[in-house]
């Protein structure tokens, strides 16, 4: 099954709405839990990338019974170094952003420990991909 | 049908229906029925003289409905009057189970730890929130941990089990299921559940006779001040070590939850959550206003003064000795109610067949149909518990074609009850 979200950069009230949608969709189609949180948590993390870093982005969400692929499209500065970008505690967040409480450089990190493949490909200037699979069958 | 957190509820011939896997107890509807007729179980009063050693469990609540003029011993001596032996409050144990709750926090890595205090949240956290079940506190509720203390010291001096009746008077439905259904405990350490409008009428009219306590009559616990406001809004939260929050409101408790389960907050260690608003002042079987009643619980803590301090570690010491290798709860099990199959593929398929028909469901949720929301009725269509004729605008469609005026007629009234359909100026109608 696919589905698809739009995501607003700088918009930090809506951050997390699709992450709750997708929570729910899982739910009903009975994944376990403890595989839900690991989705939803890896999939926030990818979602408040977009609103605190880029314009705008899409999140696509394909749901098959062995596995759930996510992809996170955005429109934006892209990163230079993505080695950098994976290391824990590194972040480009803005002050501002810091601020709300976010940008504390563990996105990237903790979105590959709660996944079982991810991909990022980026161009600077044009915007970012970031892709993940979480299993669902061991 | 529209205020149940769950979506439990749904109209068919004239009344409303429980889907009982997904109620939660909260008491919700009970509250805005507009014609009363959601009634709550009770056991019938007379069964206590059954019993050598009557004891009355009582919550502070109780004594919060009588805001200035019953005093303790007034509302023990009517408690002695009806038929009891012995008037307990239920946050007797309140001491014990805060340096319980502490020490549970410390040696928990499962942040924040949800409290067990409110069976409604319970439940919900089951039905709603299955990954968050390991959250919940595995440490019996004051309730059940005053009762056992009472069985536990009366057996201790001999008296054979089964001549102790308790009896506790309940402000909430929640508790009544906990008691009858526990979760977590093998059985309820509670004998029976006294009606709360019972023993509120026979109080109040001892009282406004003028009744004199004799020397006996008295509430056997003597509360230290955070005991008495334990069963108020943030009367867990206030006393419990690190960073805490307390919530009162199922949907409050709804919207925080969601958060957690995302991973959205951080840095908190225990959450106290309560179904009702205002907590147990709010109790959906007090007669009184919950306003009031939580001023009066407030003003009864005010007055107990200084805090007797010997008592209330001899009193921790006691329960311990008594009560201490009991007083944890077993591990609870998360009762998804939101799954649409237990198989994935074929919930895929039921998911897709109500994402198709929400392309047809005119999306208002005027509930006419019985389903308190569109998107209810179509997962009620796909599950075979519902039909798209009940929905009034997919009615007016077929009715071009297919569906005969009168058959449309006859599936409104099958679902709302013939009676709808009458003039009748007397007709029940919600008032809020």
């Amino acid at each position: 099954m696919h589905f698809e979200y739009r995501v607003q950069g700088g918009d930090f009230v809506r951050a997390g709405q699709a992450s709750s949608q997708v929570k729910k969709i899982l739910k009903q189609l009975n994944v376990a839990s403890q595989i839900i949180k690991r989705i939803v948590v890896a999939l926030y993390e990818g979602e408040v990338n977009i609103v605190a870093h880029a314009f705008q982005g899409k999140i696509y969400v394909d749901i098959e019974t062995d596995k759930v692929r996510v992809v996170l499209d955005d429109v934006g500065p892209g990163i230079p170094d993505i080695e950098m970008a994976m290391r824990p505690g590194f972040s480009t967040a803005s002050p501002i952003v810091r601020e709300m409480g976010f940008g504390a450089g563990m996105g990237l990190p903790n979105i590959k420990e709660n996944t079982d493949k991810m991909k990022i490909s980026s161009v600077v200037g044009v915007g970012t991909r970031l892709e993940f699979v979480v299993n669902l069958k061991e | 049908m529209r205020v149940c957190p769950t979506e439990a509820l749904r109209v068919s011939e004239g009344k409303a229906h429980l889907l009982e896997n997904r109620c939660i107890d909260c008491g919700e509807c009970y509250r805005v029925c507009p014609t009363h007729a959601i009634t709550v179980e009770q056991d019938d009063f007379t069964q206590i003289f059954s019993y050598d050693h009557r004891i009355a469990l009582i919550p502070s609540v109780l004594l919060g409905q009588f805001p200035e003029d019953a005093s303790r011993e007034q509302v023990a001596q009517a408690l002695l009057n009806i038929g009891f032996t012995s008037i307990i409050e239920v946050e007797d144990s309140v001491e014990y189970l805060i340096v319980k709750l502490n020490e549970y926090l410390r040696n928990n890595p499962n942040k924040p730890v949800i409290s067990s205090f409110c069976p409604a949240i319970v439940r919900l956290v089951q039905v709603k929130f299955p990954s968050l079940v390991d959250n919940i506190a595995l440490v019996r509720p004051p309730l059940d941990l005053t009762a056992l203390y009472i069985k536990n010291s009366l057996t201790a001096q001999g008296v054979p089990e089964d001549k102790i009746g308790i009896f506790y008077v309940t402000p909430c439905a929640a508790k009544i299921v906990a008691i009858r259904k526990p979760e977590g405990e093998e059985k309820s350490e509670i004998t029976g559940i006294i009606n709360m409008d019972f023993i509120y009428n026979r109080i109040l009219h001892e009282v406004k006779h003028g009744i004199v306590p004799t020397e006996g009559a008295r509430v056997i616990s003597e509360l230290s001040p955070r005991s008495h406001t334990w069963a108020l809004t943030t009367g867990e939260s206030a006393h419990i070590e690190g960073r805490c929050l307390a919530i009162d409101g199922i949907w409050n408790a709804i919207e925080f939850l969601e958060k957690v389960e995302n991973e959205e907050v951080s840095g908190i260690d225990f959450i106290e959550l309560r179904a009702c608003d205002e907590s147990c002042a709010g109790g959906i079987l007090n007669p009184g206003n919950r306003f009031l009643a939580a001023d009066a619980i407030r003003k009864n803590a005010g007055e107990v003064g200084l805090w007797n301090i010997d008592g209330i570690s001899q009193k921790i010491k006691d329960y311990k000795e008594r009560v201490g290798s009991q007083t944890g709860l077993q591990p609870l099990s998360p009762r998804s109610m939101l799954k649409l199959d237990e198989d994935m593929a074929h919930a895929m398929l039921k998911m897709k067949r109500v994402n198709r028909l929400m392309c047809y469901l005119p999306g208002i949720d005027c509930g006419v149909c019985g389903a308190p929301t569109c998107l209810s009725l179509a997962e009620d269509i796909v599950k075979g518990r519902g039909s798209v004729s009940q929905c009034v605008f997919l009615q007016k469609i077929m009715e071009q074609s297919k569906l005969d005026p009168s058959h449309s007629f006859r599936i409104m009234k099958k679902i709302w009850g013939v009676n709808r359909f009458r003039k009748d100026c007397d007709k029940p109608v919600s008032n809020k």
